[in-house]
């Protein structure tokens, strides 16, 4: 009830502070194994019981190896997938609630990990105008989105050019780009690195961290590079299904045993300032940047 | 290897012709193609080749590159040519084992070619100055009233757009497919026709495998961004008739009415038949 209530009042156009902006509560996904007569061979718990709440504006990051459950549960918040058990919110929807599902796609939008299988249109602007189409826009402000949406990550001298002669990393922002079109309040990105070079893996990187700090999108960031994580405001760090470890930046990099544990590397300088740490040396616990390993070597020298 | 193949050879040039709306150039290649159809005699085609002539100055394509289209269809006009010309029952010119060159023939086979050649050039002139894009999109605008006779419209030209959107990408995959079995010893270019073929067996497959895949990710990210289905959609970039498309249209309505009354009563035959 509570959230109706917010729900229709942030329509009216009040700016309610501290608002969920994706809640879950013991949420599960199983995967339902078959045989060839359809008799159930096994259930695979890919999420188990995950308790989230994410706020409106906050760059989370969820952390995990491969196999972690941590696409799944992006793929919840986005209502391709439908809880097994327990429920989820997004922007105080219910997902599982049919008539929410496109309320769902317009709030939160999705962009995936490979950039070529996501690209709808022949150019890059019709590509970016495809949600809006799908909206129902007017066509005049489709064209004020796709601008904006182009500017905003940096692609709009390309926006004549075809898809396919654009790089990995360009291609990805064109995919924010299109999701941005949609004016959504939430975007998530399920490892949308992962299929880049180190270059073009910054260049998403920045474009997503501009979108939160300046135009105040919330961002999830699902990824198993570390070096992503370390802007981020909140760190969840996923395993066979479950969050094992939340908190800070700082505070999951402090923990380097645990996270080796999980089978994630942590970031060159946070290890290096780990060994340091061990060998005698007092470095701080948490060292996410070499900035800051610099700042604290040259304390320590002098 | 694999990249240097184009669909829809579009010609890029500023000129009337390419800023037509795509759906007027549909119905001008229609009303083109039937008009040489519609009779069998010389007035028609010069009249055809009138227009040709004019729309081809228009369009600012070079006679070269439209002629270059026409070597595709080179041996199946000759075959076709022959045929006509020794097989057509008539007043024999010279005859020799079962076979007789005919008057008939003769006339057969010029008309034969002329068509032919014809409806490759005015074809070949539509799709040289339309882009795929568009042309999806003109056709699923004049297929429109399909829709109350529930043929999917909407869908079938958006599949058409992703096609063409994915060939380039298809391309890619097969070599790198390809140049992936190659590295294992697979061999694609030696040995006779049915080797090669057979060849190509583990290129497909696993191309298969890959295009499947490739279309679940496409309709999840389609859903995700709200694709619904024709309805309800608004569109980016809709067609509307300028001044100059409905010239256009007043230019093909003179030259069929020219076309049919002179095609029907002032009629030139070659050879008299």
């Amino acid at each position: 009830m509570k959230v109706y209530i917010r729900h229709f009042l942030q329509k009216k156009g009040w700016k309610l502070i501290d608002m969920s902006m994706i809640k879950t509560k013991k949420l599960t996904f199983e995967y339902i194994h078959r045989d060839e007569e359809g008799n159930v061979e096994g259930i695979t718990k890919a999420v188990d019981g995950v308790d989230l709440d994410i706020k409106e504006g906050d760059f989370i990051a969820i952390l995990g190896h491969n196999g972690s459950g941590k696409s799944t549960l992006a793929k919840h918040m986005n209502a391709i997938l439908s809880p097994s058990e327990g429920t989820i919110y997004v922007a105080g929807m219910d997902t599982r609630d049919e008539k929410n599902i496109w309320d769902i796609r317009k709030n939160a939008g999705m962009v995936f990990q490979n950039p070529d299988n996501q690209i709808i249109g022949q150019v890059v602007e019709e590509d970016v105008g495809f949600g809006p189409e799908n909206m129902g826009v007017p066509t005049k402000e489709i064209w004020q989105r796709v601008e904006e949406s182009l500017k905003a990550v940096g692609m709009y001298a390309y926006r004549k050019h075809s898809p396919n002669k654009l790089s990995g990393g360009q291609k990805q922002r064109v995919s924010i780009a299109g999701v941005l079109a949609m004016h959504p309040k939430c975007i998530v990105l399920d490892e949308p690195t992962a299929m880049l070079d180190p270059q073009g893996r910054k260049e998403v990187i920045r474009a997503v961290r501009a979108l939160n700090e300046v135009e105040n999108i919330t961002v999830i960031l699902i990824t198993h590079y570390m070096e992503e994580v370390v802007y981020a405001d909140k760190v969840f760090v996923m395993d066979k299904g479950q969050i094992r470890m939340e908190g800070t930046p700082k505070e999951i990099f402090s923990q380097v045993d645990e996270l080796q544990k999980l089978r994630l590397t942590v970031p060159q300088v946070t290890l290096l300032a780990e060994e340091c740490r061990k060998a005698g040396m007092p470095f701080s616990k948490g060292i996410l940047t070499t900035k800051e390993f610099m700042e604290e070597l040259q304390c320590l020298l002098s | 290897m694999l990249k240097d193949i184009t669909l829809g050879q579009y010609y890029q040039a500023d000129s009337v012709v390419h800023k037509l709306d795509p759906r007027v150039k549909l119905v001008g290649t229609i009303a083109y193609i039937v008009t040489l159809f519609m009779f069998r005699n010389l007035t028609i085609y010069l009249i055809a080749l009138a227009f040709l002539v004019f729309t081809i100055r228009l369009s600012k394509v070079p006679v070269s590159f439209i002629v270059r289209g026409l070597k595709a269809i080179v041996i199946l006009l000759i075959i076709t040519a022959l045929f006509n010309l020794f097989l057509t029952p008539g007043e024999p010119i010279v005859s020799f084992w079962r076979f007789s060159l005919t008057y008939e023939g003769i006339a057969a086979a010029f008309y034969l070619a002329i068509r032919l050649i014809f409806l490759i050039i005015g074809s070949s002139l539509m799709t040289l100055t339309t882009t795929p894009n568009q042309l999806t999109d003109g056709l699923e605008s004049l297929m429109k009233p399909l829709n109350k006779i529930k043929v999917p419209v909407h869908e079938i030209s958006m599949m058409m757009s992703i096609a063409l959107r994915f060939i380039p990408i298809l391309m890619e995959e097969t070599d790198k497919i390809m140049k992936a079995q190659m590295a294992r010893c697979a061999d694609f270019e030696s040995g006779n026709i049915i080797k090669k073929v057979k060849a190509l067996i583990p290129l497909l497959v696993p191309l298969f495998v890959s295009s499947f895949r490739r279309a679940n990710d496409l309709a999840m990210a389609m859903e995700a961004r709200c694709y619904q289905g024709g309805e309800g959609r608004t569109k980016m970039k809709p067609l509307k008739y300028q001044k100059t498309d409905y010239l256009a249209y007043l230019f093909l309505l003179v030259y069929l009415i020219v076309a049919i009354v002179l095609g029907k009563f002032f009629p030139l035959h070659i050879l008299q038949v």
